[in-house]
């Protein structure tokens, strides 16, 4: 029993229940602070997977900008505070069922699968590798990715902000 | 020599990995088809993402020499960062047209 291994499964428990937690839940903030751990817990499994960079990048992209956005738009449309933030959950035993059905046929693919593994060592770094194939390799979806968000910038002002449509009673 | 399933619980290989993605993907489906709420099936749509992101990175880890799996990972976020900012600013305004967030009361497009 190594420390990965002991440090693995405390991070798939931590993910794995605190997002049984967050699906379950029928408070939606609750459900909100589940989801932060469930990515504090992936981003835990990525630094087992020798990808610090990225886990770093998770940890300030999810839990610092998506989630806060998300509870920023769960306090702009709930309606009064008399709901509590309660929501209700629809077809429960169909979507369990299916979900089981989904989980049963990818466990068994994966696990009967036979994958070739490579031992590699830990690597001393792994920023300037990404750089290199950054800036080589991935120019092209590097600068797409930049176009993408900025278009999603615009796009995200414009539809969030009134507008009006009023023509200008100028002259 | 046949490991047994005890070893094979004690050494963490891709196999495991792909298993706690498989498990997260079902959960993140299982929030996206039973929630009400919009914000609860984008909370979904964010968790599918990450399982798929393990994937990725195990198999560089496990599979290859290359840093190739890092670099999608990497795309995928700042996919999502996107989807989620555009996403949130439609629910805004569906909430301030219509007083609900809930996809199942947004039916007008029905005949």
């Amino acid at each position: 029993m190594s420390l990965t291994t002991i440090l693995f499964y405390l991070f798939a428990l931590l993910t794995l229940g605190s997002a049984t937690f967050m699906v379950f839940s029928r408070n939606i903030v609750h459900a909100a602070f589940a989801m932060m751990f469930t990515l504090l817990g992936v981003a835990g499994l990525y630094v087992l997977l020798y990808a610090d960079f990225i886990a770093a990048t998770q940890i300030l992209v999810y839990v610092g900008g998506i989630l806060i956005l998300i509870l920023f738009g769960i306090m702009l449309t709930t309606q009064g505070f008399t709901s509590g933030f309660k929501t209700l959950t629809v077809n429960l035993v169909p979507g369990i069922g299916l979900a089981l059905l989904a989980s049963a046929g990818l466990i068994y693919v994966f696990v009967s699968s036979p994958w070739t593994s490579v031992s590699m060592e830990a690597p001393k770094t792994t920023i300037t590798e990404m750089g290199m194939l950054l800036m080589h390799e991935y120019m092209l979806p590097f600068q797409v990715t930049g176009l993408l968000l900025l278009v999603a910038i615009i796009g995200a002002l414009l539809m969030a902000t009134k507008i009006s449509h009023k023509p200008k009673k100028d002259s | 020599m046949e490991t047994t399933f005890w070893e094979w619980l004690a050494n963490p290989e891709v196999t495991h990995y792909l298993i706690v993605s498989a498990l997260l993907f079902s959960l993140g489906l299982l929030a996206v088809i039973t929630r009400r709420n919009v914000i609860m099936i984008l909370m979904g749509i964010e968790l599918m993402l990450n399982a798929a992101n393990i994937n990725f990175l195990a198999f560089t880890r496990f599979a290859t020499h290359s840093m190739d799996g890092n670099l999608v990972t990497l795309f995928i976020i700042i996919l999502a960062a996107a989807e989620a900012a555009v996403a949130l600013a439609i629910v805004l305004n569906l909430y301030n047209r219509y007083k609900t967030v809930n996809v199942d009361e947004i039916n007008f497009l029905k005949g």
